[in-house]
């Protein structure tokens, strides 16, 4: 079996893979309903979150069997009156991104309204992370897109330390714990954001991290898709440098880190920020490696007019040579590339608006 | 017995056959519900137990007042009705 990609919709989850030489659609779950968080983990499990409009936020995992289960989410605690100034709601709205925790059967699960849980039997169970939450700065934490929830969008475990945690959060910065989340700072420094009033426009908290990817190899070199630009770090997430070389534009959500080379990542930029579509109409890949200096400008196989697609911050994904790339857009284009990104195909298939997209690995 | 029936939406996810329960509020005839069906209550109800924001009870025809404790009464022959308000696109 080859390299598969989960391709999490809001009308359904697809699995694409290669069949008789091209990449096709072979299975697909969930039919009708959004999935909003996919996780293939090396055991050859799979968990798909999904966010039924109507009846909440729910989770599912196949088993190497092939059997779907549904399993437990997420749950906040009773909220105490203490609380009831709390902006920010005491229930799950959704799981936003599962990451693999380093250690047999654990989890971790990012969620909107902001509450990071973490589970140790393959989602049978989870546990708040109970420091995070109660924590007075979390109530300066905004919503995304102005709505009352922020959401925790990445967590990045150290592949040499399971205890040294960093999530990246819209809007609140990039949290860090080093013992196992017992305790969290706030670490990010220069990083700025355009739309705050002056006085917080260089705040940690006040920093619209999109998305965050971190080199496996080389796990203290991250980067940022950000509101405003494209940042990278060579101390894990406490020093920040932009990186104005981006082209065609700096706004954007995804980026994705190349698992070995630490000089490598990929973005997929939009016009910034009210309009959010491609500049010009052209969808392209923007790809560096030489740490930032300088970006290529992909485009060969990718339309160049009359296109309109966003590609949302977990629908790039790459595998763990640097080579396999693939991309969803919220107009349901999937574009796939086996050299890094130098030439992309689509699979013949016009999906649903695509939410998260996600590889695993034969 | 008030009778609780739930939408046929719910099917494609986890088992809600019409029942009828003992129960002097909706808070507790749900309970009885979700006692001998776990996986439902978070269907229905967010975390903190009150009813999801796009899911509604009627009482016999009339929409229930309470949606966060769930306190209003229920008589033994009342006919409760659990549904999903319809959206999207």
């Amino acid at each position: 079996m080859g390299s598969r990609l989960y391709v999490g919709t809001r009308k359904g989850l697809f699995e694409i893979a290669r069949r008789d030489g091209t990449w096709d659609v072979v299975d697909v779950q969930f039919l009708g309903d959004p999935v909003s968080a996919v996780l293939a983990t090396t055991d050859g499990v799979l968990y798909a979150a999904l966010d039924l409009g109507h009846f909440g936020a729910k989770l599912w995992r196949r088993d190497r069997e092939g059997a779907w289960h549904e399993i437990a989410v997420p749950m906040f605690p009773p909220k105490p009156v203490s609380a009831d100034d709390d902006p920010h709601p005491w229930s799950l709205g959704q799981i936003w991104t599962l990451e693999p925790g380093g250690a047999s059967g654990r989890l971790w699960a990012g969620t909107m309204p902001g509450g990071l849980f973490r589970s140790d039997n393959g989602g049978e169970s989870w546990s708040l992370n109970e420091a995070l939450w109660h924590m007075p700065d979390r109530r300066k934490w905004m919503g995304v897109a102005g709505g009352e929830q922020p959401g925790i969008n990445s967590v990045l475990i150290d592949p040499r330390n399971p205890e040294d945690i960093r999530i990246g959060v819209s809007t609140a910065g990039l949290w860090a714990s080093t013992d196992g989340g017992a305790s969290w700072q706030v670490i990010n420094r220069g990083m700025y954001n355009e739309y705050m009033p002056p006085e917080l426009r260089e705040d940690p908290i006040s920093q619209d991290i999109h998305r965050l990817s971190r080199c496996s190899a080389k796990p203290e070199v991250m980067w940022c898709q950000h509101h405003n630009g494209v940042f990278r770090s060579e101390d894990a997430g406490a020093t920040w440098y932009e990186l104005t070389a981006i082209r065609p534009s700096k706004f954007g959500f995804a980026v994705a880190a190349h698992p070995q080379d630490p000089m490598t990542a990929w973005f997929v930029p939009a016009t910034k920020d009210e309009r959010r579509i491609p500049v010009d109409g052209k969808v392209v890949v923007a790809r560096t490696r030489d740490g930032g200096k300088s970006f290529e400008v992909l485009t060969k196989g990718l339309p160049q007019r009359n296109a309109y697609d966003l590609v949302w911050r977990h629908a790039l994904a790459v595998d763990a040579a640097g080579k396999l790339l693939a991309f969803g857009s919220t107009s349901g284009g999937l574009w796939i590339s086996e050299n890094g990104g130098d030439d992309w195909t689509m699979p013949d298939a016009r999906l649903p608006p695509i939410s998260v997209v996600h590889l695993a690995e034969a | 017995m008030p009778r609780i029936t739930f939408t046929r939406a719910l099917e494609r996810f986890v088992k809600a056959p019409p029942a009828a329960v003992e129960g002097a509020t909706v808070g507790e005839a749900l309970a009885a519900v979700f006692a001998v069906q776990p996986t439902l209550r978070g269907y229905v109800l967010d975390d903190q137990g009150a009813l999801r924001r796009h899911v509604a009870v009627y009482v016999n025809g009339a929409a229930v007042r309470d949606r966060t404790r769930l306190s209003d009464p229920l008589c033994s022959d009342d006919e409760v009705y659990v549904f999903q308000a319809l959206s999207g696109g």
